[in-house]
């Protein structure tokens, strides 16, 4: 064979390209028919209860799909990932009853804070090996949590956030009206899932993924892995407070509870009930969270056995989420048609 | 060129690494070899920084190396591939290269992209088509062969570019037949690519066969180095590693 020749058999077959940019489309298609199909629900009902539901969906479900970042993505396990749920929470709520400034300024400013305590708090964990890092996640949980308690004179101790948060119009949104609190916590939700959906599939989501999978290797291949994970670390709280100011919002106040830690046990949860292999997973978690809770507080006073029952089906009995588990069907059902 | 300069390495009393001086040739092909507890490894260890060396220097173009992170290392072009296959189990194979550069290019700072950013393909495509892989791009790493998991782990590597190669036992853990064809993959690689590749092998066939350089490491301490046919007559090396019989005898 001459040299010509090899050459054009090493040719590379042409391999069919994924691009980038359609992808992006599609995402942002979806998420305007999310949203367009949410902002239409109240029109088909007008039970207030539903409406209810979906804006505590939105709460929670930014919170959860944050958690995720660090739990599915990431393999950092945060037990104290509720914290900045709570500071959400408070920062918002504060900051409309001391100061006044309009909501916008009020919901950048909680970021901005966010952003500041998890920068610090985020340091100091993410160096840590797992099960540290979740207990002293854990710790500084307690922490934030004692500090609320404690700190009567700012937060109103265990008594939280009385008297209602002001919520004055802006922009023609008057958030104190239901309906408008609805929109826009289900934009809120809509364009925080989207963000975090670019950030799971941005070049820094699959360096993210390779630290999950061999964090050695991934710093042999050149990337700072304290530094990424501070970084996701950083990013989840911003989403997570996102969460707990939609929650002020809706019950126009802040408990310590928001803080506990039993909010990130939550967060676990509902992680564990819809799956972290996928994006949406943790989404669909909080739907069947926020029901069975629902439903079996209504009929039961004993809902945490129920609760408990149904994550060990989960645990034991599944061994992964709902959505792991449904993706993995489609998937073994294309398998075999096409075998 | 890649300068060693009176590296050393202790653990306790053992000294692991002792006075090491070596210069690598931009473009050369040097095996490392030792007996077991030599210490080939903790040398490679050290030159990547997952040891930070006692004392010494570890010069890429006039730059010191010691005692920098393994990122920063990488960064300034020296790759390694490890004796057990290190690889992303979850990720295909060409998920892993794409995330490999696109970690590499990242460090610019863009997140809004999204991924593979389409400039990364070309050189994900090409250390696949390098090392065989393009066929199973689709396949996850954990349920690659042996071998492949080993090209892979090559591949991460050598897809960042390097200016310099280090392989530890490229040929670990395999069958004969396995070992000739990975090590012929290697000379394919260093004679393409024309990068400094510096690999550890035990079998001795393998080095005289392929190495056009090499280094006897004995006790942390340099005990010979030079062209195949010289280390094969160095008194110092047959007494102390290939023993007076078999390889000896074939040069005489």
């Amino acid at each position: 064979m001459t040299e010509l020749q090899a050459g054009q058999s090493a040719q590379p077959l042409e391999v069919p390209r994924i691009d980038a940019r359609p992808q992006r489309y599609r995402d942002v298609l979806i998420a305007l028919v999310a949203f367009v199909l949410l902002a239409l629900l109240p029109m088909l009902f007008g039970s207030k209860q539903l409406l209810d539901f979906v804006i505590r969906c939105a709460a929670y479900g930014l919170f959860a799909t944050s958690l995720n970042l660090l739990v599915g993505y990431t393999g950092l396990i945060s037990f104290g990932h509720g914290m900045f749920f709570g500071l959400g929470a408070y920062g918002f709520g504060l900051m409309m009853q001391k100061t006044g400034v309009p909501i916008p300024v009020a919901f950048v400013a909680t970021l901005a804070m966010t952003l500041v305590v998890a920068v610090v708090i985020g340091a100091i964990c993410v160096r840590l090996k797992e099960i540290y890092f979740a207990f002293v996640t854990l710790a500084f949980q307690m922490l934030i949590h004692s500090t609320i308690l404690s700190w009567q004179s700012l937060t109103g101790g265990d008594q939280g956030l009385r008297g209602g948060i002001p919520r004055p119009s802006f922009l023609g949104i008057d958030l104190s009206n239901h309906l408008h609190l609805y929109i826009t916590s289900c934009a809120l939700l809509v364009i925080g899932l989207f963000l975090m959906r670019q950030i799971a599939q941005s070049p820094f989501g699959y360096t993210l993924r390779m630290i999950r999978d061999n964090a050695t290797r991934a710093s042999f291949i050149g990337i700072d892995v304290w530094r990424a994970k501070l970084v996701i670390f950083v990013l989840a709280a911003l989403f997570a407070a996102t969460g707990g100011m939609i929650m002020a919002l809706f019950v126009s106040g802040a408990y310590p509870e928001f803080a506990y830690w039993t909010i990130s046990g939550e967060g676990i949860f509902i992680n564990m009930l819809g799956g972290v292999t996928t994006f949406l997973g943790p989404m669909v978690g909080t739907v069947l969270l926020l029901i069975l809770n629902d439903t079996v507080t209504r009929l039961t006073e004993y809902h945490g056995i129920v609760l408990g029952v149904v994550i060990l089906f989960f645990a034991i009995g599944l061994r992964k989420g709902l959505m792991d588990f449904v993706v993995e069907w489609f998937a073994q059902r294309r398998g075999e048609e096409r075998g | 060129m890649l300068e060693i300069r009176g590296l050393s390495k202790s653990f306790g009393g053992v000294k692991a690494t002792d006075n090491v001086s070596l210069d690598f040739a931009d473009g050369s092909l040097t095996a490392v070899i030792g007996p077991n507890g030599a210490g080939k490894s903790t040398f490679f260890n050290l030159i990547t920084g997952a040891l930070r060396p006692d004392a010494g220097q570890i010069l890429l173009n006039g730059v010191d190396m010691a005692g920098r992170t393994p990122p920063e290392i990488v960064r300034h072009g020296i790759g390694r591939a490890f004796q057990i296959a290190s690889i992303f189990p979850s990720l295909t194979v060409e998920e892993t290269m794409l995330a490999a550069v696109g970690a590499d290019q990242r460090r610019a700072g863009v997140m809004h992209r999204r991924f593979p950013l389409p400039e990364t393909r070309d050189r994900a495509e090409h250390a696949m088509e390098l090392l065989g892989l393009a066929g199973k791009r689709n396949r996850t790493a954990a349920t690659l062969s042996h071998g492949d998991q080993k090209l892979l782990d090559i591949a991460l590597a050598l897809v960042l570019d390097p200016k310099v190669l280090l392989l530890d036992e490229p040929t670990a853990g395999m069958g004969t037949e396995e070992r000739w064809r990975m090590i012929d993959k290697v000379r394919e690689l260093w004679e393409k690519q024309k990068i400094t590749v510096v690999f550890i092998e035990h079998d001795m066939d393998i080095v005289f066969k392929i190495a056009p350089e090499i280094v006897v490491l004995c006790y942390g301490r340099i005990l010979a180095t030079g062209t195949p046919d010289a280390i094969r007559r160095n008194e110092a090396v047959i007494e102390a590693y290939l023993g007076s019989d078999d390889h000896a005898g074939a040069v005489a």
